[in-house]
Order: C-alpha cells, then sequence, then structure tokens
C-alpha cells in the first residue's frame, strides 16, 4: 500500500467522523431518535385509525440489552472484516520468501 | 488446514457473518405491523425471484473462484458492521447505512439480496427492528432496489471513465439514498394522506426518511472508498476475478 494510499484512507475516515459528529455539536434540543419512531408518528396523523395488525415475536427487554445486541454485531462484523485484512496483509507481505 | 477443514472453517466465517447482523434498533426499516397485508405479501412475492438469481449467481462466483469467498464474506460483514451503526444526522434523527452497495460493486446486486435478507431476518427475529410481515419490503428496499441502483451507477460511471474511487463513492452514496426512498414509497403507498393522497404521503415519508439519510449516505459512500482501496491493495487477485474487474 503506498503512503498515498493510506493517506486517502486515513482522509477518508475523518470526513465519516467529522460528518457524524457535527449534527451532534450543531442541534442541542434533540435525543437523536430512530428514523422510524419518526415515521410511526407521521403514520398516526396521516391514518389515526391505523392498528399495526402484528408484533414483534421477541423484543429487548431494555435499553441495556438492546445496546448489548447493537455490540454483539458490531463486534462480529468487524471481526471477520479485520480477520480478512490480517490475512490479506500478511499474505502479501510474506509472499516473496 | 485440511481441504475439509479449510471448508469447515470457511463455513464458519459465513456462519459468523450471520450474526453479525442482530441489529440497528432505532433506524430504518418498516416496523413490524405497520404494511397491511396485502402489501406486505405482494413485496415479499417480489422479491422471490431477486432471491433466487441471488443464490444462483454465489454458488457461480463461488464455484469459478473459490478465493472469493474471503472477500464475500467480508463484503457481508461490512453490511452487519454498517447496520449496527446508528448515526446521528442534521435533521435531529439518528438512521444507518445499508452497506450493501460495495457488495453490490463487487459480486454485482443479486448477490447482495441474499446477504441484505438475512442481516433483515436476524434484525427482526433478535432486535425488534423491521418485522416479519414487513421483511419483503424491506428486502425489496435494501437488498435489491440499493445494490440494484448503486450497481447501475457503477457501471454507467465506469463506462463515462469516471475514475474507480470516485465511481465507488458515487455507486454506493447513491445506492443507500435510494433505499430510504423506496422506503418511503412504499410507506406512503400503504398509508395514503386523506388530502393529497399517495403522492403527500410520500413527500411525509421521504423528509423523515431520505432527508435524515443524506449525510449518512456520504458517509458510506467514503467508507466503502476506504474499504475498496484496501482492497485494491491486498486482494487485486480475488478481485481481478470477480464482476468488479470487468467494468
Amino acid at each position: 500500500m503506498t503512503k498515498s494510499v493510506k493517506l486517502t484512507i486515513v482522509a477518508l475516515l475523518l470526513a465519516c467522523v467529522v460528518i457524524a459528529v457535527f449534527p451532534l455539536l450543531k442541534i442541542k434540543d434533540s435525543e437523536f431518535g430512530g428514523a422510524d419512531g419518526a415515521a410511526e408518528e407521521a403514520i398516526a396523523q396521516i391514518d389515526p385509525d391505523y392498528q399495526p395488525w402484528a408484533e414483534s415475536i421477541l423484543e429487548p427487554p431494555g435499553g441495556e440489552t438492546e445496546s448489548l445486541l447493537f455490540c454483539l454485531q458490531a463486534a462480529l462484523g468487524s471481526g471477520v472484516l479485520c480477520f480478512g485484512f490480517g490475512y490479506l496483509v500478511a499474505r502479501k507481505k510474506y509472499k516473496k520468501d | 488446514m485440511k481441504k475439509s477443514e479449510k471448508r469447515l472453517f470457511a463455513l464458519s466465517l459465513a456462519a459468523a457473518m450471520l450474526f453479525v447482523m442482530p441489529s440497528s434498533a432505532s433506524a430504518m426499516h418498516i416496523m413490524e405491523g405497520y404494511l397491511p397485508m396485502g402489501h406486505a405479501i405482494a413485496w415479499g412475492a417480489v422479491c422471490l425471484p431477486f432471491l433466487a438469481a441471488g443464490l444462483i449467481s454465489i454458488r457461480k462466483t463461488i464455484s469459478q473462484n473459490r478465493k472469493a469467498l474471503l472477500i464475500l464474506a467480508m463484503a457481508g460483514a461490512y453490511a452487519f458492521v454498517l447496520s449496527a451503526l446508528k448515526i446521528p444526522s442534521v435533521t435531529g434523527s439518528s438512521s444507518h447505512p445499508t452497506g450493501t452497495g460495495l457488495g453490490a460493486v463487487l459480486f454485482g446486486p443479486a448477490a447482495m439480496s441474499v446477504i441484505g435478507i438475512i442481516v433483515l431476518l436476524f434484525q427482526a427475529l433478535l432486535l425488534a427492528h423491521g418485522g416479519l410481515t414487513t421483511l419483503g419490503a424491506n428486502t425489496f428496499s435494501m437488498a435489491i432496489a440499493g445494490p440494484f441502483l448503486s450497481y447501475g451507477v457503477w457501471r454507467l460511471c465506469r463506462k463515462c471513465k469516471v475514475n474507480k474511487s470516485v465511481s465507488v463513492f458515487l455507486a454506493t452514496c447513491l445506492g443507500d439514498l435510494f433505499t430510504y426512498c423506496v422506503t418511503s414509497v412504499q410507506l406512503g403507498l400503504a398509508h395514503p394522506a386523506a388530502e393529497g393522497g399517495v403522492m403527500a404521503s410520500i413527500t411525509t415519508f421521504m423528509g423523515i426518511f431520505a432527508v435524515t439519510q443524506i449525510p449518512l449516505a456520504i458517509v458510506e459512500g467514503l467508507l466503502s472508498v476506504a474499504v475498496m482501496l484496501a482492497l485494491e491493495s491486498y486482494a487485486s487477485s480475488e478481485l481481478s476475478e470477480l464482476a468488479y474487474a470487468h467494468q
């Protein structure tokens, strides 16, 4: 990997962080709830008589369990991704010997 | 490792990646029970041919090039990570990227329908995010419409000799945004407003989903370019045998 590619990747990741943090600094009076919650409210306004006709089979009991499952999802995903990159980087490094 | 052991390991990798996707509680995806039964069944039916094409496409890719399995697992894992990240947006709501655009560029759009439905299934079952009754509609938006648009943009950019990184950015960013536009249309069709009907509803939902998604789509585009640059540096031999290289 050339130096310019490395720098580009770092710059791209930094740009992502800036885009994600910007709203947090700019908008003070929001809890940043999910957009699907906002959609539920919109449906309640448009179609006040609509009753959801099914419910989720399993619902995490609370915020803590839910964040556990989210962490697990992200951790397993990045685990597989990083294993792949580790394998590929080492393969390239030791190829010539 | 013996060949059979390697196969077992690859399988376990694939299994691991399946479990990665459980969540993303408050973000996009149409909520359980919020589509009328007729709509739910129709969207599910529309997805079936794409899923069949996806299975065939994955089988073909893997049988031609076994080493691509690692890249496929990585593309799947990428989708799982991204759909777990609920990122604040300028509208004051949070949403998450889809992560399906990168795989569409690498493996073609059909393959992502299979990976996408697995992500959605786990989110619906374990995290009460999305739902089984809305699985068809959500699969259509995130695992079919988005990836197909990504792939189309990618092909078009490459035909016009646009730089590879810029092409990846545009493809993944627009695919992400398009997913939420389709979600808005699906909700608009199911819940027409008393005044203005379907179009007015679609506009309302676009305001909620699509506007929130704009900065996140840009994040997904930038991240996908970063991953692609890294893959180009370290996995050029695998990439050269995928659909990706022939553009």
